[in-house]
């Protein structure tokens, strides 16, 4: 109860209810990210069970527009799949892709920034040489080519499978610079302190205690990479699924409906492109706009 | 004739939390090639006044109440575009940082023909010669190598002689030097206020040297005005001043005089601290400061009385302790 | 400047060799190099045979050292896919890509600089205002989905822009160009906008922020103190200053625009570089891949090095060379 009260009094709780965007993009990942979790009770269809489809109810358009199908509130594809439950699950896989990424990439560069900044010379040099090639290349270049590559390494009728699993590796290994710098600059300036010096002479090993003491030192900063960062890696999902060389059609993500969609487009079938759009830009929108608000109230002197 | 005149000029700041006036009821006089020396603390309100006067007042400030003249002829209500022929041509300015004053990537000469060329119809070459002539008169040495060189490769003393050159150069009436030596080295100080002097005895152009340092005022300046929270305190002949200071605060001011060099910002010699614009007390501002406060201070305001030469603004020049 | 230039070359030559090695370690470990050179029933001699032919069993420095000395005169063997010359089929693809992102990066500085110049004078002016408003939107669109809907738009409400392909395209030498016809030209629109929409805005925002920034220096308010003209201080005094670090931004998202070509040729189903790779990726054409990493590479490394160039040149600040009195 006194930690409740002490969290609603704190500066970050107090900034959040003056901010317009910060409630507002909250209340919208809140719906999105309940929508996606509890997708399997709120779909009217499972769009992957293809006994659930019947191919005399395919393109059919929106429910409020002409020819539409209350059944189908948001109309549905060639194949017949409701565009409302293809979404809630397209929505679902983007999630795990986005949130699974961000914890790779967050994992690696922590390890990575805090062995950099902690050992120093060689291993720090090599580690921040990586970080530069890696960052002075498009993130959507680095993701397609470990993409590519793992594509290459498996057998082809593995790929569908695996997909999931590449997605979240080329993403992760793409966006770990941010975590791996800014950690790396609160360890170093951490390792000059007494206690890790003391626990050096000591003939203690500083790296445990420091580890206590800088993790909470970058939290802070690490959340707001970690939340721009689910905004990027989700685009990142989305885009390399429109490519073809994400999520499979079997397994739509919100990137591949939008690819699916995207095919259909001629016919006047707009509704399948649309709302899949729709959802990606809305959920992009609010991740961006809380990231942005948390960078500002967590670091008031970059305002 | 008269130079410059201020009268009762006011500047506000327009807030969302209401109005509030920077300077107040400023009146000042200034003949041709005198040195005027403002003093007082920061945020006393002498830079302001002398933003006003070269009309760089920016949103949300303006000029609300008062006039300036200029030869005469009113300056503070003119267009943006009749004021800006006026700064530089008629009226020059000197700013505080020699540093950050002169732009990077332009060559001196290029900023100091610009200059000439924009007041003096002047061609391409008779602009160059007179630019490498001022930066010859500033003391910069080899001034035709060094005409094409970039700020960045002139030292700070030398970057405060070019300020002066650009701010001279298209011959104006009157110059502004608002803090022309606070940023320097104290070594190098004196020389840029020896140059300041010297260049103005020889054009015979009328200084306003605002600073802080009363030392700097006493070296240089025929007159003084005593700023404080935004207005004029006292202002007279600076050997009278400095030698009968009439208000108290000029008074703990005098402490500070004997030396040229960096000086504490807030003056020890008087306890307590200048009043902010928005919470300056209804009588003397200084009041609560005051060593000789009595009963009219807290109260009544006093005004700025005497003679055109010689005024001060305090109840105990005009009423007798009771 | 001579030692910089020379620095900067030595750096480039070694991020160059890093992503050889990349390129390299693609080639040597994914799939069996030998399998694509000879027949599926071949024999154990055959494959030996042939692999000793491609120098297989030699240590690895040493055919590292000859896929740097093959690649360097553009040799990347056959794609594994169609056993085409893969040098060909990137020099087939090359105009395609570069036309598209020469026009993109064309009109986003045509078009960025003077509306962050615009919204940085008068901030709070109405087309100012909104401006802030859509670059924002912007900023947030994936650019396919901008691209989707120009399509929508364009091509199937209003008809009036084709949706994909180049168009007429006229050949010179071996460089083929959609900039001499109209269909050509026309084809070109809506993939040029897509591409240079986020980059657009990108340097628009910069601009802005930059302008704003300068505007607030001493030397500006000096300047203003000398009685210099408002377009003198603009667009002589201030300009410069801003467009110093937007050069440098603008080259580094160069390589951004090369690599969301990728997409934008998706869409419009373009026949550029950016659509090979992705075919070369969904299939694990290691060939094809490998040798788009390394010529996008080099195409990064070239601008990276001409925007730190041109940066000297601009700011002289940084010319080492003045190194007369700056006492």
């Amino acid at each position: 109860m006194q930690a409740l009260s002490r969290a609603y009094s704190s500066d970050l709780a107090w900034s959040f209810r003056h901010s317009w965007t910060a409630r507002i993009s909250t209340l919208l990942l809140a719906v999105l990210f309940l929508a996606a979790l509890l997708a399997p009770l709120l779909a009217t269809q499972n769009p992957y069970d293809i006994s659930q489809l019947f191919l005399l109810d395919s393109e059919l358009p929106p429910a409020w527009a002409e020819g539409g199908d209350p059944r189908y509130f948001l109309g549905t594809d060639e194949q017949a799949r409701d565009v409302y439950s293809s979404i809630l699950y397209g929505l679902r896989l983007s999630l795990i892709v986005g949130f699974a990424s961000v914890a790779l990439a967050g994992a690696i560069g922590i390890s990575l920034g805090l062995l950099g900044g902690f050992m120093g010379g060689m291993v720090d040099g090599a580690i921040m040489r990586v970080a530069d090639i890696l960052l002075s290349f498009p993130a959507i270049l680095v993701a397609l080519l470990v993409n590519g590559i793992a594509r290459g390494i498996l057998p082809p009728d593995r790929h569908a499978d695996a997909a999931i699993w590449v997605l979240i590796l080329a993403i992760g290994l793409t966006n770990w610079v941010q975590y791996a710098r800014t950690v790396r600059g609160s360890t170093m300036v951490e390792r000059q302190k007494e206690y890790v010096q003391a626990a050096r002479i000591n003939g203690v090993s500083g790296m445990g205690i420091m580890v206590q003491h800088i993790l909470p030192n970058v939290l802070g900063p690490v959340l707001v990479i970690a939340t721009i960062n689910l905004g990027m890696a989700v685009l990142t999902e989305a885009t390399l699924s429109f490519l073809g060389v994400g999520m499979p059609t079997t397994q739509p993500s919100l990137g591949t409906l939008i690819r699916i969609g995207n095919e259909y487009l001629f016919s006047g079938i707009w509704w399948v492109v649309i709302f899949p759009s729709i959802v990606l830009v809305v959920l992009v929108l609010a991740v961006n706009l809380l990231g942005d608000w948390l960078r500002d109230a967590l670091n008031p002197r970059l305002r | 004739m008269t130079l410059l005149s201020v009268k009762n000029l006011t500047v506000a700041f327009f807030g969302r939390s209401g109005t509030v006036n920077a300077i107040e009821d400023v009146s000042l006089e200034l003949e041709p090639g005198e040195i005027l020396g403002m003093v007082g603390e920061s945020g006393a309100g002498k830079s302001m006044t002398g933003a006003a006067i070269i009309g760089l007042i920016e949103p949300p400030g303006r000029i609300s109440a008062g006039e300036i003249r200029l030869e005469g002829e009113r300056i503070d209500n003119l267009p943006p575009e009749a004021i800006r022929r006026i700064r530089g041509r008629r009226i020059g300015a000197i700013f505080q940082d020699p540093l950050t004053s002169l732009n990077p990537v332009l060559t001196v000469g290029e900023q100091l023909i610009e200059t000439i060329r924009t007041h003096l119809k002047l061609p391409r070459e008779a602009a160059r010669a007179r630019a490498i002539d001022w930066l010859r008169r500033v003391g910069i040495p080899a001034p035709e190598a060094r005409i094409d060189t970039y700020p960045h490769q002139y030292s700070g003393g030398m970057r405060q002689r070019v300020v002066i050159a650009l701010a001279l150069c298209a011959e104006p009436r009157l110059v502004i030097a608002d803090e022309p030596t606070t940023a320097l080295d104290v070594s190098v100080q004196a020389q840029v206020i020896a140059l300041l002097r010297q260049l103005a005895r020889e054009t015979g152009v009328a200084v306003i040297l605002v600073t802080h340092d009363m030392g700097v005022i006493a070296e240089t300046a025929d007159r003084v005005a005593v700023m404080y929270a935004g207005r004029i305190v006292e202002v007279g002949p600076v050997a009278e001043v400095l030698r009968a200071p009439r208000h108290p605060y000029t008074s703990g001011l005098m402490a500070s005089i004997p030396r040229i060099g960096p000086r504490p910002e807030v003056l020890p010699q008087i306890e307590g601290a200048m009043p902010r614009p928005h919470a300056r007390p209804p009588g003397c501002a200084f009041a609560p400061r005051c060593p000789h406060r009595f009963v009219p201070c807290t109260d009544e305001r006093p005004e700025l009385t005497g003679t055109p030469v010689r005024s001060v603004a305090c109840h105990l020049t005009t009423e007798v302790p009771a | 400047m001579l030692g910089f230039l020379v620095r900067r070359v030595i750096q480039s030559v070694f991020v160059m060799l890093a992503v050889a090695l990349i390129a390299f370690l693609m080639f040597r470990f994914m799939g069996d190099p030998v399998n694509s050179m000879v027949a599926e029933n071949a024999s154990t001699e055959e494959r030996a045979a042939v692999r000793e032919r491609l120098g297989l069993d030699q240590p690895l420095w040493l055919q590292y050292g000859r896929f740097v000395a093959r690649a360097a005169q553009g040799d990347f063997g056959l794609s594994w896919r169609n056993a085409r010359p893969v040098s060909t089929l990137l020099a087939e693809r090359f105009p395609a890509t570069a036309e598209l992102v020469l026009v993109a990066a064309v009109l986003s500085l045509v078009l960025g600089i003077p509306l962050g110049i615009l919204t940085a004078l008068r901030p709070r002016s109405f087309p100012a205002q909104s401006l802030q408003l859509i670059s924002l939107i912007g900023i947030s669109l994936p650019t396919f989905v901008t691209g989707i809907l120009l399509i929508l738009v364009f091509s199937v409400w209003l008809g009036w822009l084709p949706s994909f392909g180049r168009g007429d395209v006229v050949d010179i030498g071996w460089w083929s160009t959609g900039f001499f016809t109209l269909a050509g030209l026309k084809a070109l629109i809506l993939p040029s906008i897509m591409l240079c929409l986020f980059q657009l805005t990108l340097i628009m925002r910069l601009v802005r922020a930059e302008m704003l920034e300068v505007l607030r220096t001493d030397y500006i308010k000096f300047a203003r103190a000398r009685g210099l003209s408002n377009r003198s201080i603009h667009f002589r005094h201030a300009l410069k200053n801003t467009l110093i670090p937007v050069i440098t931004i603008f080259g580094l998202q160069l390589g951004g625009l090369i690599a969301f070509a990728i997409v934008t040729e998706t869409v419009f189903q373009w026949p550029g570089m950016g659509a090979l790779f992705i075919q070369a990726v969904s299939f694990g054409d290691v060939p094809v891949m490998a040798a788009y990493l390394v010529l996008v590479s080099l195409i990064f490394v070239i601008i990276n090095t001409t925007v730190d160039l041109l940066y000297a040149v601009l700011d002289p600040r940084l010319r080492v060379d003045g190194a007369r009195g700056a006492h």
